[in-house]
C-alpha cells in the first residue's frame, strides 16, 4: 500500500501582485515548444517555465514538496507531461481549489496525487511558501504547520484505487482489462 | 419494469448518451463513475506519439480492440515545420501500420472536422482523442472528449475508459442575431458571462431560439469554446439539418437524435442574450470579452483566419464578401488556413480562394495553423493579432498579443489595419 498521508514543504503559486493563481493552463506549466519531448525524466527541468514569477520553480523544487494553486488549476490543452513533469520533480500532491477537467483525469490516471481544497482562494492568505502541509488523501483533510486543520474532498473511490495499483495500467490490468 | 421507468427521474443528454454507453443496469447519475463504450478513438501528431509509447511499454505488438474504430489524425503540424515533429508523425505511421489502423495524414486537415464530414462522429456516439478541443463534436451532439496520452493508449487496447457523469447546466441563448453578428459573437456573449470557470467539471445543453437558428458551422463555433469555459461537453440538440448531414455523411439511416427529457435536472440554469453588437475576447484571456468598439482603433500587425472555430468554407466565404475587390492594409500580415481538405476544395471551386488571394491573404494548406503555435500565424514579441481561433493565453500562439473575433470582425480589421467594428 502506498502511504495515504503525506507531509512537505509547501509552494503557493501566486501572481506578481501576490494573488493565489486561477487559471493556470497547461502552456504555462509545460510550453509546447517541449511538447516534443517524450521522456519524463527530461520533463521536470520545464516545469512553470511558462508562468510569470515562477520560471525557475524547477531549480528550487525539492522531491515531496506540495504545490498550491487557485481555481482551474491545469485548464486548456490535453498535454499529459503538464502533469508528468511535477512527476519527474517528485512532487507529492497538488492541492487547488479546482482542477481543469482533463487535467484532473491525468493527474488520476498516472497516480498524481491531486486535491481538491473547496474555497481555498478565500483563505489564500493563511498559505506561505515555506509552510508544512500534511494532506490525507482518505479524509481529504489538510494540516497547516501542524495546527490550522482544512477539509478538502477526499480521493473518490477510482482515484484511490489508481493511486494505489500505480497508474492507469497497472489498475487496468488488476480489473483485467487489456491483457 | 414500465413501473420503475415511470418514476424515473428525467435524464439530460449525457446521462442517455452513456446509458447507452455503458453496462445495462448502472447507475448515470451526476458524481456516479461508470465504464464508457468508447464508439471511436483517436490520437493526432500532438499526443499521439505518447500514446504510441505508452501502448508500446504496456501492451507490446498485441493488436488494439478494434483497429476499425481507431485512427490518427494529424492535424498539428502538418507537414511537419521540425524534426522532433517529423519524428512523433512517422513513430506513428508505423505504428498504424503494423496495426492496421487508418491515418488522416498531414494533408487531411482538423481531426475533429474530418470526423464530422467523414461521419465517424455522429449524434449519440462517443469519441476520444488527444485533442482537448474534441468536445466541439457536441455540435452535432455527439459526445467528445480530449485526453491524455495514457487515456487514449488504454482506449486504444480496451475500447472504453472510466469516466465521471458530470452534473449538467442549461444555457439558453435568448432573442435573435442580426448581421454583423455572427454564431462567434453569441459564443463570446456566452463565455463572456460564464467566464473561464463557469462550466468547470459540467456538461452544457445549449438551447433557445439563438441557438435552434444557428446551422452546421455556427453549432461547431459555439461548441469549440467550451472548453474555454472550463465545461467537459457542451451539446446542441441536433436539429433535422444535422441530422441529415450525419446520416449522409456516416451511411448511417438509422441515427437519431438524442434529447433531454422536458423534467430533467440541472444545476444550473443560465439566460443569455444573444449580442447585438460584435464583440471581442482580449488578452490574456478568452474569457475576457468586451465589444469591439471599446478597443477599436487598435492597430494592428496580423490576422489569422481559421482554426476549429472559425475554418469552414462558410466562415471564410463571409470574409470573401467583405473583402470582394479591395485589399488588406499595406502593413498587415493575413493568414488563411481551411479547417479541412474538403473546406479547401470548396473554397476553390467556388471562388473564395481567388477572392482572398487576389484581397492580399496567405492561405496555407489545412489544418490547426496557429494554435499551440504549431505551424501559420504565430506571433511576434509587441506584436497584435486579431485571429479566429480559441485561445490568447500568454505565449499560446507566441511572443504577441492576440485578439480573438469572429472572421467577419477580422475582415474588417484586416482591411483597415485596426481592430475595427463591422460595417
Amino acid at each position: 500500500m502506498k502511504p495515504t498521508q503525506i507531509q512537505g514543504r509547501l509552494w503557493v503559486l501566486t501572481d506578481p501582485q501576490g494573488r493565489l493563481y486561477d487559471d493556470i493552463d497547461t502552456d504555462m506549466i509545460f510550453h509546447n515548444r517541449y511538447l516534443h519531448i517524450t521522456d519524463v525524466a527530461q520533463m521536470g527541468q520545464y516545469t512553470l517555465d511558462n508562468l510569470k514569477g515562477w520560471q525557475d520553480f524547477a531549480r528550487k523544487a525539492q522531491a515531496g514538496d506540495i504545490v498550491m494553486a487557485g481555481k482551474n488549476f491545469g485548464a486548456g490543452s490535453s498535454r499529459q507531461q503538464a502533469v508528468d513533469c511535477f512527476r519527474a520533480l517528485g512532487i507529492g500532491a497538488i492541492v487547488a481549489e479546482s482542477f481543469g477537467a482533463i487535467y484532473k483525469r491525468n493527474a488520476i490516471n498516472s497516480g498524481l496525487p491531486i486535491l481538491t481544497l473547496p474555497g481555498l482562494t478565500d483563505m489564500a492568505g493563511r498559505f506561505q511558501t515555506g509552510d508544512s502541509l500534511a494532506v490525507d488523501f482518505a479524509t481529504g483533510q489538510v494540516v497547516l504547520n501542524g495546527g490550522q486543520v482544512f477539509l478538502g474532498e477526499p480521493f473518490s473511490q477510482v482515484q484511490m484505487d489508481i493511486y494505489q495499483a500505480g497508474d492507469l495500467f497497472a489498475y487496468g490490468k488488476l480489473l483485467g482489462a487489456g491483457t | 419494469m414500465l413501473h420503475m421507468e415511470k418514476h424515473m427521474p428525467g435524464q439530460t443528454i449525457i446521462q442517455k448518451i452513456f446509458a447507452a454507453h455503458t453496462s445495462a443496469g448502472a447507475l448515470v447519475a451526476p458524481g456516479s463513475i461508470i465504464w464508457l463504450d468508447l464508439d471511436v478513438r483517436t490520437a493526432r501528431d500532438f499526443g499521439g506519439a505518447n500514446v504510441v509509447k505508452n501502448y508500446r511499454t504496456h501492451y507490446g505488438d498485441s493488436p488494439v480492440a478494434d483497429k476499425d474504430r481507431t485512427f490518427f489524425t494529424f492535424d498539428l503540424v502538418v507537414p511537419a515545420n521540425n524534426i522532433p515533429y517529423a519524428n512523433n508523425q512517422q513513430l506513428c505511421r508505423v505504428f498504424a501500420r503494423e496495426q492496421g489502423i487508418k491515418v488522416y495524414d498531414v494533408d487531411a486537415g482538423i481531426g475533429s472536422h474530418v470526423a464530422l464530414e467523414r461521419g465517424l462522429a455522429y449524434p449519440g456516439s462517443t469519441f476520444v482523442g488527444t485533442d482537448s478541443h474534441l468536445n466541439i463534436l457536441g455540435a452535432v451532439g455527439a459526445f467528445g472528449q480530449g485526453m491524455g496520452d495514457q487515456d487514449i493508449a488504454f482506449a486504444f487496447k480496451t475500447g472504453r475508459t472510466w469516466f465521471e457523469v458530470p452534473p449538467t447546466m442549461k444555457v439558453v441563448v435568448n432573442g435573435r442575431m442580426q448581421p454583423p453578428c455572427t454564431a462567434r459573437d453569441l459564443t463570446l456573449a456566452v463565455l463572456g458571462r460564464l467566464g473561464s470557470n463557469g462550466a468547470l467539471g459540467r456538461a452544457i445543453e445549449f438551447t433557445g431560439p439563438a441557438v435552434e437558428a444557428l446551422d452546421l458551422p455556427g453549432r461547431i463555433t459555439l461548441a469549440s469554446l467550451v472548453t474555454e469555459m472550463g465545461g467537459i461537453i457542451g451539446f446542441i440538440p441536433p436539429s433535422e439539418e444535422v441530422i441529415a448531414y450525419a446520416r449522409q455523411r456516416s451511411g448511417r439511416r438509422d441515427i437519431e437524435g438524442v434529447y433531454a427529457d422536458p423534467d430533467a435536472e440541472y444545476v444550473e440554469v443560465v439566460e443569455v442574450d444573444a449580442p447585438n453588437e460584435p464583440l471581442i475576447a482580449c488578452p490574456p484571456s478568452p474569457a475576457n470579452v468586451k465589444p469591439v468598439r471599446e478597443v477599436a482603433g487598435r492597430r494592428i500587425d496580423s490576422v489569422f483566419l481559421g482554426s476549429c472555430s472559425n475554418g469552414r468554407f462558410e466562415d471564410f466565404a463571409a470574409v470573401a464578401e467583405i473583402v470582394e475587390g479591395r485589399h488588406i492594409a499595406p502593413w498587415v500580415m493575413a493568414s488563411v488556413v481551411p479547417a479541412t481538405r474538403e473546406v479547401f476544395e470548396q473554397m476553390l471551386h467556388s471562388g473564395v480562394l481567388e477572392t482572398l488571394f487576389h484581397a492580399g491573404f496567405i492561405i496555407s494548406n489545412p489544418g490547426c495553423g496557429g494554435c499551440a503555435s504549431g505551424h501559420i500565424g504565430m506571433t511576434g514579441k509587441g506584436e497584435v493579432q486579431v485571429s479566429t481561433s480559441n485561445r490568447n493565453f500568454p505565449g499560446k500562439q507566441g511572443d504577441g498579443e492576440t485578439y480573438l473575433t469572429s472572421p467577419v470582425t477580422a475582415a474588417w480589421s484586416a482591411l483597415k489595419g485596426e481592430i475595427a467594428v463591422a460595417e
